[in-house]
């Protein structure tokens, strides 16, 4: 067996060292390794987006990046999205709208959604339903998961004036 | 007495006869008196002494767990139906 | 919107404080946050990663399996195949939605003797890492005699069909066929004189439809951990539908008693029906108990589509008669289901629910469960209705449309109603079916006109029984008011709030003071799958006796303080009295220890279903001609809940049903090449919806409390994905004039069927 690497990264604002295989996935580490397991594997070839992460503030696939790829970059995970005391506004409206029922996509939909927000933060019914279809949720038929975004959207800008 | 509906399948061996008065007050007493009136139903609506696999018995419109245990009213419908689950 | 009908919406209707209201869901902040441990999530101690090796042919002899080279493999800790389970020939165990065959789903977990299909599992190693494990299971040798393989029901139901068991013969009403058959049982159902009514017809139409393959598409893969522990007890961590009913699986399979093995329920990324049946726990059992170390097997997702239950592809032709004022008087169904590789598909429910929606006089109905080379077959939402609304309401359509009638009003003369005789035999209860094709004829979607070339309005009426069977619960009040619940069901949609709000609604208490936890198999009273529509009626139903029963207990509690007869003693509003006193939940919540220690409620149901839950959906569309494509505009879903106990939920739940049966209808399918093989196992080539694929799904929730529930629940899970299909061909024919008739209605088959037509460009 190949020797491991030894990586750094930035996950969820907290420098963290690590050791990993060549063939190991960023997201196999974020879970095996750093057992940070809200990415979930839905499909582990880039069609479900359950494993979405943001890889210096861009949305991935984390199952189709190779974790030696994510060296010295910032990482954020559905754990990174609330601070210690309060939900992000996404994950508020998620809960407020019913946007989940089994879950298990929500941590990619939420993260997807922030990369949305993040630059665009006044987004049409269309432009949500195009940046999410790389997300596929199988219970809720996206229409509550739309409008949560849409009230989170609403509910930053707000914040923000 | 309860009213017992043959189901389609065994008409053939009820002389085409669809649906019978029976004196019982459970499914195992209906079985056992429409068993006695053909015999040729004997195995056909229970197999070692339960309900035969893939049926259940309906009584007035509700599905009963109890198989041959289930009790029927005197004014009681009767109906042996395929099993249903659910996804 | 909520639409109370209108006989039930008298002065009567009761007032609910907590039902009807929308909470957060208890374990949403877990879901939001990335805590919630589903079962892929775990992580124990020493544990060990598994890999089950799988059948490259749709239908092969194992001539041998040499496990010697994965064993040599540093890291490898365990083997197993079939070999290692026990001899269950002619064993059945009864599992609460039905008898099973213990040897078909012991060989459906690890084959025996041959695979049936793609996909089938064979073999399975344990290894130290989950990549150690992958390349070990590459280095298992099994050599297969392949065998010719059928993949569409009406080819295997030939008598040339090459067979698939030896032991499976054609059953019908409890007799068995002289010959071995793929047909493994006949259906028959019939009432009144179905050649006098078809003689009474002015207008008869007959036609055949054809439906794919499709699957349940849950996101999370099937995965579980199990442990053998050395003193004998196996604990098994899981995302399953039911935990019991995996228990009692995996003990049936194993020889082991249900007392020996512990299933704890993880939370559960989806199942739709196919988290029912289990497909890795024994054999992850059989892993641990050879290595002595938790063994975690999980699935990919060509696993899942290849190894797991789909749906059943099907033929279905309806032939209905009516008159010429639009009264149906006769119809005749002949359905054939595949049941995939083993016997037991949802061939019964299909015959039970193709004519549920109309009265009809005269009527005659046969069905065929038949096996061939798919996977074995999995309940998927309502299993087996929407195959046969397909053609049911294809063909109501035609009919309102030859007859010149408005298709909503043809339905409504002929809607099943209280006292309306089912074609299966049993008559219809109170039901909600007329209330609801009135909302949808009342709806502002329905009322706006539709214009444009190549557009078209359809609709559609479904309806799937909803089922009743077992729960358990309990329940401790704790000193601040609040109350803890304990129950069984594991929560797939946020049936924990919809439990929770009925025990808080009972107990005249928020829906937040009641913190509702699912329990693992030691923990809790018995408690059949989370299924059938069930969990909002029935556990809900145990939730609101526990609520009785605390009521109950703490009566007699105040009657302690008062120095009066429990009797005297009423609860009205979360507040009891009597005489001149009162005292809140909560205030004598703090006293309990001051009069008599704590106080549990507990009860134990199984109410008998149905309760019957009817919907019905309009669709406007617009038609590509030069693709094919089929663009939703609008889509409106009607809906009986009977009581929508969390309204956003029923929402959810009718927007989730119909964008599956959206899927199903316009996009999903198994690809088969001649040799059987899925050549699209992969979520980028089946094709499921995503969120650019659909508009807003508006629904209208109507309430015709059902008379055998406290609070008139019906259950709504499964019935919105049953319209889907034949709404979009209906929608399809008045947007091009072109009738399609088998699933998908793809762009490439609605391309060809335009152009078979001279309509496409």
């Amino acid at each position: 067996m190949a020797k491991k690497h030894h990586l750094s990264a930035v996950v969820n604002g907290e420098p963290v060292e690590f050791l990993c295989e060549a063939r190991q996935s960023l997201l196999e580490v974020l879970r095996d390794v750093l057992h940070l397991t809200g990415a979930k594997e839905g499909c582990n070839n880039g069609n479900c987006g359950a494993c979405t992460v943001l890889l210096d503030g861009l949305p991935v696939n984390s199952c189709l990046v190779l974790a030696v790829e994510a060296d010295g970059c910032r990482i954020t995970t559905v754990e990174g999205l609330a601070d210690a005391t309060h939900l992000h506004p996404l994950q508020q409206c998620f809960l407020e709208d019913a946007a989940l029922q089994c879950g298990v996509c929500t941590p990619g939909f939420l993260v997807a959604a922030k990369a949305l927000l993040d630059k665009n933060p006044n987004p049409s019914e269309q432009e949500i339903r195009f940046e999410l279809a790389n997300n596929l949720c199988r219970c809720t038929g996206y229409d509550k998961i739309v409008r949560a975004v849409q009230h989170a959207a609403a509910r930053l800008r707000e914040a923000r004036t | 007495m309860a009213t017992v509906y043959i189901p389609a399948a065994l008409r053939e061996l009820t002389e085409g006869v669809e649906c019978v008065k029976v004196e019982a007050s459970t499914v195992r007493q209906v079985i056992a008196a429409l068993e006695a009136r053909w015999p040729a139903l004997q195995g056909r609506l229970r197999q070692q002494d339960e309900l035969a696999a893939g049926l259940a018995v309906s009584i007035d419109g509700a599905i009963s767990s109890r198989g041959l245990l289930a009790r029927v009213g005197p004014e009681s419908e009767v109906h042996f139906i395929p099993a249903i689950g659910g996804g | 919107m909520t639409a109370s009908a209108k006989p039930a919406a008298s002065s009567s209707a009761p007032q609910y404080k907590v039902l009807g209201t929308r909470p957060i869901r208890h374990d949403g902040t877990d879901k939001v946050t990335g805590r919630a441990i589903y079962a892929a999530d775990l992580h124990l101690p020493g544990m060990a990663y598994g890999r089950v090796i799988r059948s490259p042919h749709a239908h092969a002899r194992i001539r041998s399996i040499d496990f010697s080279a994965a064993l040599a493999l540093p890291g490898v800790l365990a083997v197993t195949s079939a070999a290692d389970m026990p001899d269950l020939k002619n064993k059945f165990a009864d599992l609460g939605e039905g008898r099973v065959n213990l040897a078909h789903l012991g060989a459906n977990c690890l084959a025996q003797g041959k695979v049936l299909y793609r996909g089938h599992a064979v073999a399975a190693v344990a290894a130290v890492s989950p990549h150690v494990a992958e390349e070990a299971a590459k280095l298992v040798r099994i050599e297969y005699e392949p065998l010719p393989a059928v993949t569409w029901v009406l080819d295997a139901m030939k008598p040339n069909a090459p067979l698939l068991h030896d032991d499976v013969f054609t059953e019908s009403m409890g007799q068995l066929s002289d010959k071995p058959s793929n047909v493994s049982r006949h259906i028959h159902f019939e009432q009144g004189d179905v050649q006098r009514g078809f003689a009474q017809a002015d207008v008869v139409i007959e036609r055949e439809y054809r439906t794919a393959s499709v699957h349940q598409g849950y996101i999370e893969p099937h995965a579980c951990t199990a442990l053998w522990n050395q003193d004998g007890h196996v604990t098994i961590w899981t995302a399953t539908q039911g935990s019991f009913s995996c228990r009692q699986q995996v003990a049936e399979l194993l020889e082991l008693p249900v007392s020996r093995v512990t299933v704890v329920p993880c939370e559960i990324g989806g199942g739709f029906g196919g988290k029912i049946p289990i497909y890795l726990e024994p054999v992850a059992v059989l892993l641990s108990r050879k290595c002595g170390r938790p063994v975690k097997l999980t699935m990919t997702r060509s696993d899942v589509f290849e190894g797991t239950g789909p749906t059943p592809g099907s033929f279905v032709r309806v032939k209905l008669g009516a008159t010429r004022d639009g009264k149906l008087v006769a119809g005749e169904a002949w359905l054939a289901y595949d049941a995939g590789a083993f016997p037991g598909g949802m061939i019964g429910p299909g015959c039970m629910c193709v004519f549920s929606c109309y009265e009809i006089p005269h009527a005659r109905v046969d069905g065929y469960d038949v096996c061939l080379n798919k996977p074995k077959t999995a309940a998927y939402r309502a299993p087996g209705a929407t195959q046969a609304a397909f053609a049911c309401e294809s063909v109501i359509d035609e009919l309102a449309e030859r007859l010149n009638i408005d298709p909503i009003e043809f339905r409504l003369k002929n809607a099943a109603k209280e006292g309306t005789r089912r074609v299966d035999g049993p008559v219809y209860p109170r039901i909600g079916l007329v209330e609801v094709l009135e909302a949808a004829r009342a709806s502002e979607h329905w009322n706006t006109p539709l214009a444009g070339p190549w557009r078209g309005r359809g609709v559609a009426a479904g309806y799937w029984f909803n089922i009743g069977l077992k729960s358990s619960a309990s329940a401790s009040v704790n000193a601040d008011g609040t109350v803890t619940l304990v129950e069984g069901s594991t929560d797939i949609g946020g049936t924990r709030t919809s439990v929770a709000m009925q025990l808080a609604e009972t107990l005249g208490i928020a829906a937040e003071d009641v913190r509702p936890q699912v329990a693992d198999t030691d923990s809790v009273g018995y408690t059949d799958v989370t299924g059938g529509s069930r969990v909002t009626f029935a556990t809900g139903l145990a939730a609101y006796q526990v609520g009785l029963d605390i009521r109950r207990q703490m009566a007699e509690r105040a009657a302690l303080l008062w120095e009066c007869d429990p009797a005297l003693v009423r609860f009205e509003d979360g507040v009891f009295r009597t005489d001149g006193r009162s005292i809140t939940f909560k205030e004598l919540a703090a006293k309990l220890h001051a009069t008599g220690g704590p106080v549990v409620g507990r009860a134990a149901v199984d109410p008998e279903g149905p309760t019957h839950g009817f919907g019905a959906h309009i669709v406007d569309v617009e038609v590509d001609p030069d693709t094919g494509k089929v663009t939703i505009l609008r889509y409106t879903a009607v809906q009986d809940a009977g009581k929508a106990v969390h309204p956003s939920y029923v929402e959810g739940q009718m927007q989730g049903g119909t964008v599956q049966g959206i899927g199903w209808a316009l996009n999903e399918e198994y690809w088969f090449d001649d040799r059987g093989q899925m050549r699209n196992a992969s979520f980028l080539d089946y094709r499921m919806p995503t969120a650019l694929d659909v508009p807003m799904i508006e629904t209208i929730i109507v309430e015709v409390p059902n008379p055998d529930h406290p609070y008139g629940v019906r259950g709504v899970g499964e019935t919105p994905i049953v319209p889907p299909p034949a709404a979009l061909a209906n929608a399809i024919y008045r947007a091009t004039g072109v009738r399609l008739r088998e699933l998908p209605m793809s762009p490439p088959r609605v391309w060809a069927a335009l152009a078979a037509a001279g309509k496409s460009s």
